[in-house]
C-alpha cells in the first residue's frame, strides 16, 4: 500500500575532486611513492643492462639491449671467492634454515603465549618477564656465549644449531605476540572448554590453532622476514656449507676481481629480497588485518 | 537431581578476599537465584562451585560428593556464561558435541543426544552454521544447549540473558523456566535482574560484599525481607522507608514520626520492642493507596510527579522531608502540584532497626 508513495531521496551533492586539498594530498603521495620507487628502479634497470651500457654512467637511462644474462650469472655462476655457483646455492641454504625455523619459533612461540595467557602456570608472569628482558639485549653479548654452548653440545656451525638459535632469538617477539592475541579472546571461551573436558592439548589444537589463523599469517610474515634477511647469525651459526643467501650475496658481492660487475650484483640483491617481497605481496591484507585484529582487543 | 553444598567457603583474588566463610545449602531440583548488585561476588561463587576458580578455604560437595579440586568436568555441571562463549570455528553442532566427543561417547549416542536436545531447543535446521551466522536469542540457545547434552544433573547459569534485548530477555526466560520443569534439574542462575530472579527462582539467595543476606522463596524475600539492603534491592520502585521511633502505650505499640503515627502491635516482631526504640518503617508502592474514607493512618503529601507504566502508574509524593512512591491504577486522574492524603495497608509494613539495619 505504501509502495505507491514516491519515495523522496535528496538529492546527493556532487563531489569536487579538484579542490586545492586534494592536489596537494596527490603530489604528497605520488612524490613519497616516486622517492621510494626511484632506487628500486635504478636496481631493476641496472640489473637487466649489458656492462657497456652501465659503463657510460647514465643509471637512469633505460636498458637499450635488454638482456637477462645477468639474472641468469647471479642465479647460477656469479663467484663467491673460488667458488661460481651462484647464488642459488645460498637460496637454498635459506629455505633449508627458514622452514624449521619458522614452524618451530612459531609452535613454541603459540604454545608459550596460549600456556600465559589461560593456565595459571607457577612462576608465569616471572618467566615471561625474563623473556621481555631478553628482548632487549643486543644479539652481540649473547652471541660468544652462546658460540661456546653450542659448541659444548656438539652442534656448532649446523642447520639444527642456526634453527635453535633463530628460535631462540624469535621466542620473545613470538610470545608476546600470541600472548597479546590470546588475552584477547573472550576467557569464557577458554572456561566453557574448561567444563567441556578439554585438557591443555585438546584446546589447543581444536580450539585456539582454528582461531589463530589471522596471527599465525602476522607470525609468519615477522619470523619470514626477519630470518631470510638475517645475516650475522647466519655467518657465525650456519658454518660455511649453510651460508644463507644474504651472506652468499655479500660474498658474491665483495668478491670481485676487476671491474664490479653492477648488473649481476643488482640481479643477486633482488633475488635475495624475493622472498619477503613475495610474503607481503601475498600476505599483506591478512597482515593488516591480524596486526588490526591484535591491537583492538590486545 | 543433586543437591549442591557449601561450607565455610572462601575465594580470595589475591590478598583481596571477595568471599569468607560462606554456608549454602541448594536442595536437589531446586532453581536458585543469586541475586546482587555488580561485584557482590555471585558470580565468583558460580565460577567457584564450577571450578575455575580455586578456593581459599571450605568446601564444595555435589551430589554428596566433595568436589572442592576436582576437575571442572568432573563435577557434573553444565554451565551457560553471559557471552555465549561459542566456540567460533565450529558450527552449531560440532558447539554440542565438542564435550561429548572429547569424553569418548560412542558417535551415534552423541549424535542421538545432539539431535534431542537441538529439537528441544528449536535447533535442528541451525546445526550446521557457525555461531556468527546466529543472533543473539539463537546464540544463547546453542550456549544452553551445549550445557543440556552433557546430561549433567547441575546447571550453572551466569547471567545468561543480560546480553539480549528486553523481548527476547522474558521469551527466554519463560523458556528457561519450562527447560527447568521438564528436566527437574537444580539450576543456579547469577543474575542482577530482580524481574528475573523473583519470576524464575524457587528460592532466591540475595548477596551484597561477599555476604548471604538473605535465602529463601521469592515471595518471603520480597514481603518479609531480612533487612534494609534487602527491602530496597527488590522491588522497582524500591520500597519507601519512613525514619522515625517506637512507643509503647497500653499494651500498644506505635510507631511514631514527624508526617505519621501508626497502631503496629499486630507486627510480628522478633524480639518485643521498648519505647523510644529507633525504628525506620518500609513499605511498597503497591501497599499505599489514596485515602478515601478509610480509617486507615494517613499521611498528607504533595504529588511531584506521575510516571504511567502502562498496566499501573507510580506517583511519586513528597511529604515533609519524606519522599514516597505509590501505585495506583492508570485511569487516576491526578495533577502535579496536588495535596493528596494516603493510607497504608498496615499489614503490608516491615520495619527495620536503623542501626544494624535488619528486621524488627
Amino acid at each position: 500500500m505504501s509502495t505507491d508513495i514516491p519515495s523522496m531521496l535528496s538529492p546527493r551533492p556532487s563531489v569536487q575532486w579538484f579542490t586545492p586539498g586534494r592536489i596537494g594530498i596527490y603530489v604528497f603521495l605520488i612524490s613519497a611513492a616516486l622517492f621510494f620507487l626511484l632506487p628500486l628502479y635504478v636496481m631493476g634497470v641496472t640489473s637487466i643492462k649489458p656492462m657497456v651500457e652501465i659503463r657510460e654512467g647514465n643509471i637512469f637511462q633505460f636498458p637499450l639491449a635488454m638482456t637477462f644474462e645477468p639474472w641468469a650469472q647471479a642465479w647460477s655462476s656469479a663467484c663467491t671467492g673460488l667458488q661460481c655457483n651462484g647464488i642459488s646455492v645460498g637460496f637454498i641454504n635459506s629455505v633449508q634454515i627458514l622452514l624449521p625455523s619458522l614452524v618451530l619459533s612459531i609452535f613454541l612461540g603459540s604454545i608459550n603465549g596460549y600456556a600465559l595467557a589461560f593456565w595459571k602456570v607457577r612462576w608465569g608472569h616471572w618467566a615471561f618477564s625474563v623473556l621481555m628482558l631478553g628482548a632487549f639485549i643486543p644479539y652481540q653479548v649473547m652471541m660468544y656465549p652462546l658460540v661456546r654452548m653450542f659448541a659444548w653440545a656438539d652442534i656448532f656451525q649446523s642447520i639444527t644449531n642456526i634453527v635453535l638459535v633463530h628460535t631462540i632469538f624469535g621466542m620473545p617477539i613470538m610470545t608476546l605476540l600470541f600472548k597479546n592475541y590470546y588475552g584477547g579472546l573472550p576467557p569464557e571461551l577458554f572456561k566453557a572448554a574448561r567444563i567441556d573436558g578439554g585438557g591443555f592439548w585438546r584446546i589447543y589444537f581444536q580450539l585456539m590453532v582454528p582461531m589463530s589463523l589471522p596471527i599465525f599469517v602476522v607470525a609468519t610474515i615477522m619470523q619470514t622476514t626477519g630470518i631470510w634477511n638475517d645475516f650475522i647469525l647466519g655467518l657465525i651459526f650456519a658454518g660455511r656449507e649453510h651460508y644463507p643467501m644474504t651472506v652468499q650475496l655479500n660474498n658474491i658481492i665483495n668478491s670481485t676481481q676487476g671491474e664490479k660487475i653492477y648488473n649481476v650484483n643488482m640481479a643477486a640483491t633482488l633475488l635475495t629480497s624475493l622472498v619477503p617481497l613475495a610474503v607481503y605481496f601475498v600476505s599483506g591484507r591478512w597482515f593488516v588485518r591480524g596486526i588490526a585484529a591484535g591491537a583492538v582487543k590486545g | 537431581m543433586s543437591n549442591v553444598s557449601l561450607q565455610a567457603l572462601s575465594i580470595s583474588y589475591g590478598k583481596t578476599p571477595i568471599l569468607s566463610h560462606l554456608d549454602l545449602e541448594i536442595q536437589g531440583g531446586e532453581f536458585v537465584v543469586l541475586l546482587g548488585p555488580s561485584g557482590c561476588g555471585k558470580s565468583t561463587l558460580l565460577h567457584g562451585i564450577a571450578g575455575l576458580i580455586d578456593v581459599t578455604g571450605g568446601r564444595i560437595s555435589i551430589a554428596g560428593q566433595d568436589v572442592t579440586w576436582a576437575d571442572p568436568k568432573d563435577r557434573g555441571i553444565g554451565m551457560v556464561f553471559q557471552s555465549y562463549a561459542l566456540y567460533p570455528t565450529m558450527t552449531v553442532e560440532r558447539n554440542l558435541s565438542f564435550g561429548l566427543r572429547i569424553s569418548g561417547l560412542d558417535i551415534t549416542e552423541v549424535k542421538k543426544r545432539v539431535a534431542h536436545v537441538a529439537e528441544m531447543l528449536q535447533l535442528t535446521g541451525l546445526l550446521h552454521r557457525k555461531p556468527a551466522q546466529l543472533s543473539g536469542g539463537q546464540r544463547q540457545r546453542v550456549a544452553i544447549g551445549r550445557a543440556l547434552v552433557r546430561d549433567v544433573k547441575v546447571f550453572l547459569l551466569d547471567e545468561p540473558l543480560s546480553n539480549l534485548d528486553a523481548k527476547l530477555r522474558a521469551e527466554l526466560r519463560r523458556e528457561l523456566k519450562q527447560l527447568h520443569q521438564n528436566l527437574g534439574a537444580t539450576m543456579i542462575h547469577v543474575t542482577h535482574d530482580q524481574i528475573e530472579a523473583l519470576t524464575l527462582a524457587t528460592r532466591i539467595c540475595v548477596m551484597n560484599k561477599g555476604v548471604i543476606q538473605q535465602f529463601d522463596t521469592p515471595e518471603v524475600v520480597y514481603s518479609h525481607p531480612a533487612n534494609r539492603f534487602v527491602a530496597s534491592f527488590l522491588g522497582s520502585p524500591s520500597m519507601n522507608f519512613i525514619e522515625g521511633h517506637l512507643q509503647i502505650q497500653d499494651r500498644q505499640v506505635f510507631f511514631e514520626s514527624s508526617v505519621l503515627r501508626m497502631d503496629v502491635s499486630h507486627y510480628a516482631f522478633k524480639v518485643p520492642p521498648s519505647s523510644n526504640q529507633g525504628c525506620s518503617l518500609g513499605i511498597r508502592a503497591e501497599h499505599l493507596f489514596p485515602a478515601a474514607e478509610s480509617t486507615a493512618p494517613q499521611m498528607e503529601t504533595e504529588l511531584l510527579l506521575v510516571e504511567p507504566m502502562g498496566a499501573h502508574q507510580i506517583v511519586w509524593l513528597q511529604s515533609n522531608d519524606v519522599s514516597l512512591a505509590m501505585q495506583t491504577e492508570p485511569q487516576m486522574a491526578l495533577s502535579v502540584g496536588e495535596k493528596i492524603g494516603i493510607a497504608l495497608q498496615a499489614q503490608k509494613i516491615s520495619l527495620f532497626d536503623p542501626s544494624s539495619q535488619n528486621r524488627l
